[in-house]
């Protein structure tokens, strides 16, 4: 009986001990997570202002602000969007409305799968020889735009799917027992009632794509810029980018460092910020909807 | 057996049907009589929902479905190569277990099965929602409310909903796949005076889960059991003094 | 009517054709990483280029060995692991078995912030935060260090490994857990005994996706891991990895240069690896799938 009570206890103590090491790991993560956004908040608040966001850069990237890196970045972004979220609609409307036979689709699907896995570098360096080499394009809006839509496509086609997989079945078989095509089923009743899902998909991975940076190393960016870009053609400064290089080129490490600051701060909250966004339109869309 | 039905609609002739290598029904022949319902009964998992939303070729979108054998409506067989599935869709109405309707208008909903089948006439489209809601039943409730969403409509609404969608197209026959099966007692009568009240002028199957709904409404009964039709025939017969063994069984409640 | 069908059939085909897109992709980026690789394996051999110690692209004669950039990418990955498993592990076991739904409702938000900070944030974070920190602690010359990278890379991990694992934890029929607990085992016991050993091979599949990440990214080792080529003994030493290299390298090499052959013949070899990762995580999910339904 004393051995029972004991080999209790020590059970009681194990998994006292278990609970509070696991609640650890995850208050370890919120702390990492805090002390990040600390640094990055308070040292680049002291930095940013309406100028820092709409001027060019002064005295070889020490002073000014980091306007054409913004806007490159957006240029890039909505680029890589117009290429991919066609691209990945047609794509993923062929996996949840056509298929059929489960080999092709098991073909396809290590296609996406292996596709999203290929290291951003080596996205980088394929748009270097396809699009800034072979194809002639150069170091580009339009060469980083396609490398960054390839490499967002597996993301657009899964996100895609997840949605039109949601509209449920009843819609499209009322839709085909009343006489309509597939293709009108699909794109009068299926897409109208995926649209949310899908945008929110194509907002996060506008995300993804404003924060990357070596697909662009080699396809787009540029440390400096004389004059804002004026087509598809030219070379832009980045955001990503920009911080990169005020870390790692130039002569004034103190006052880049500054600016790297304040552009990381601008970044995060471009980023989360469209993070949010996407939350805030999935919401909309699901109060909007009715099943 | 086939023979106590005179005037066919639809015939549907040693019927085999396949989900993958799986024999799901097994050669089925049976009629279905113009202007009259005929009821489709068994337990779950019988195969009555398989076997009527083959009359409509739902099942086509069933990823390694097979049918075998011919199903004539008219004459014509809809399985045959040459025939274009939307088009028997059209002619062939479905009313579905869950209603369905889309996440639109009650007036939209009904619309959408004319725009696309070519009717862009505003005037005739208006005329032929407020026809088809009242060939369903519906319109007193709803009249003043068409641009109201569906989905705001009651259970039994939607349902009749349904059938107003379905009635719009001008179907030949209407199928309808346990429409009742959700409903509370009050709505399932009104869609059973409604189903009554088409087969003037229209030719219903139905599959119901419940025997009293096929006796009260039919005029022939299907009993399914395992993927097999054990026995068609007249509802008064089926119900009174059925031939098979197994027909009795389940009628009189000994399972199912 | 005819017409009609024929459209139909038009549009099947051109969304079959997109959906072949990605593998069409797929194959375009390993013919062009081996064409523009190939000549090198001309000048020396495969095996030299493998495990050959020294890389001095620049010198003349030039060498091409590429073992030390191969074991930095290891170096850091591993020493992410590390960082990533225990961390994110036992997140994801806190989340999904312990954690009210209140306290659900902020971590999952925190995990879901972590997994947006860009990359070069991070790196920048290394840098700045990170690395001045190593100095002080360990007396070194520079906080640029294998260390460095594999905290950061662990950071980056951790949402990854954490949300899938998080996922499979959920997925375990409460079935298993009831039939523990019905047995006298306290949740700790049911847990451990029960819980996650059901959802290994769904965590193990999401520790190797991890590790696929790990190993191909770029941004942050390249701007905390120290860069210096050479086969590492210890994590305060700076290494350098694949990525690394590639990306500081590739601007200032010449196209057509052997320099430029080698930096896509790191390419291929990244490339492979990463596949092979993401193929067993792939068949290592598919074997959990299987298990639970």
């Amino acid at each position: 009986m004393i051995i029972n009570m004991n080999a209790r206890k020590w059970r009681e103590i194990k998994q006292q001990i278990g609970f509070m090491a696991v609640q650890l790991a995850a208050v370890i993560i919120f702390i990492i997570l805090g002390i990040l956004l600390y640094f990055i908040f308070s040292r680049g608040i002291t930095v940013i202002s309406w100028d820092f966001l709409t001027k060019m850069p002064e005295k070889g990237m020490t002073a000014g602000g980091i306007f054409p890196a913004i806007l490159g970045s957006f240029y890039l972004t909505i680029g890589a969007i117009l290429f991919a979220l066609p691209l990945g609609i047609l794509a993923a409307i062929y996996m949840t409305e056509y298929a059929t036979q489960g080999k092709i689709i098991r073909i396809i699907r290590i296609g996406i799968s292996n596709l999203a896995s290929v290291p951003s570098i080596v996205f980088g360096l394929f748009g270097l020889a396809l699009f800034v080499n072979y194809l002639k394009f150069g170091v580009s809006i339009l060469s980083g735009s396609l490398t960054l839509g390839i490499m967002i496509l597996p993301v657009i086609i899964r996100s895609s799917e997840e949605a039109l997989l949601l509209v449920p079945n009843g819609f499209r078989e009322a839709s085909l027992a009343l006489g309509a095509t597939k293709w009108q089923t699909i794109y009068k009743i299926v897409l109208p009632n995926a649209i949310g899902g899908i945008i929110t998909g194509a907002i996060l991975g506008v995300g993804r794509v404003a924060g990357e940076t070596a697909p662009i190393l080699f396809t787009a960016a540029t440390f400096y810029i004389r004059k804002l870009p004026n087509s598809i053609f030219s070379e832009v400064m980045a955001l990503p980018y920009h911080i990169y290089a005020l870390m790692t080129e130039g002569s004034h490490p103190k006052e880049q460092k500054a600016i790297a600051y304040g552009a990381s701060l601008v970044l995060i909250i471009m980023v989360l910020g469209i993070n949010l966004l996407a939350i805030f339109i999935r919401n909309h869309y699901r109060r909007k909807k009715k099943w | 057996m086939v023979n106590s039905v005179t005037n066919m609609r639809m015939e549907v002739k040693n019927l085999n049907f396949y989900y993958g290598r799986n024999l799901a029904l097994k050669n089925i022949n049976m009629g279905i009589e113009n202007n009259k319902v005929t009821a489709v009964i068994g337990p779950s998992g019988c195969g009555k929902s398989t076997f009527i939303r083959i009359l409509n070729r739902m099942n086509d979108i069933i990823i390694g479905s097979r049918v075998e054998g011919e199903i004539l409506l008219d004459g014509d067989n809809i399985y045959a190569p040459q025939v274009d599935v939307v088009d028997i869709r059209r002619k062939i109405g479905m009313v579905f277990q869950k209603s369905n309707p889309f996440p639109k208008s009650i007036f939209d909903n009904i619309a959408y099965g004319l725009k696309i089948n070519g009717i862009s006439n505003k005037t005739e489209i208006t005329d032929r929602v407020e026809m088809s809601l009242k060939n369903s039943a519906l319109w007193e409730e709803v009249r003043d409310r068409l641009d109201d969403n569906a989905f705001e409509l009651s259970g039994g609404q939607q349902q009749r909903l349904c059938i107003a969608r379905a009635l719009a197209i001008e179907p030949e026959v209407i199928l309808f796949d346990e429409p009742c099966s959700a409903l509370d007692p009050i709505s399932t009568a009104k869609i059973e005076e409604l189903i009554n009240q088409l087969k003037e002028r229209y030719t219903i199957a139905i599959v119901t889960h419940n025997m009293q709904q096929a006796a009260r409404i039919s005029d022939y009964t299907g009993f399914f059991l395992l993927g097999e039709l054990i026995e068609f025939d007249k509802t008064e017969k089926i119900f009174t003094n059925p031939s098979q063994k197994q027909t009795e069984d389940y009628i009189t409640g000994r399972f199912g | 009517m005819q017409l009609k069908k024929k459209k139909e059939k038009l549009l099947e085909w051109l969304f079959l054709f997109f959906a072949f897109l990605s593998n069409i992709l797929l194959v375009g980026i390993i013919i062009i990483l081996f064409k523009e690789s190939l000549p090198l394996f001309k000048e020396i051999k495969v095996l030299d280029f493998l495990l050959g110690r020294h890389w001095y692209p620049t010198y003349d004669p030039a060498e091409f060995g590429i073992l030390p950039l191969i074991l930095g990418s290891l170096w850091v990955t591993i020493g992410s692991l590390l960082v990533a498993v225990p961390l994110g592990l036992g997140a994801a076991i806190y989340i999904s078995e312990i954690a009210s739904t209140s306290l659900k409702e902020i971590l999952k938000p925190v995990v879901e912030v972590l997994a947006g900070i860009p990359s070069v944030v991070l790196g920048f974070f290394g840098m700045v935060v990170i690395a001045p920190f190593l100095q002080e602690v360990f007396k070194l010359p520079t906080g640029l260090n294998a260390l460095n990278g594999s905290i950061l890379l662990g950071i980056m991990a951790i949402p990854t490994i954490t949300s899938i694992s998080e996922d499979c934890l959920s997925s375990v029929p409460r079935g298993f857990k009831e039939a523990s607990y019905a047995l006298g085992a306290n949740r700790w016991e049911t847990m451990i005994k029960v819980t996650v050993p059901a959802a290994f091979s769904g965590i193990s599949s999401a520790v190797i996706l991890g590790m696929g990440r790990a190993i191909g990214e770029t941004m942050t080792v390249l701007m905390v891991a120290g860069g210096s080529a050479v086969i590492p003994h210890s994590f305060l030493q700076p290494v350098r990895t694949m990525t690394a290299t590639i990306a500081a390298e590739m601007g200032e090499t010449a196209i057509g240069s052997e320099h430029y052959y080698a930096l896509f013949g790191i390419a291929v070899v990244l490339f492979i690896l990463t596949l092979i990762f993401n193929i067993i995580a792939d068949l290592v999910a598919q074997r959990f799938r299987k298990r639970i339904v």
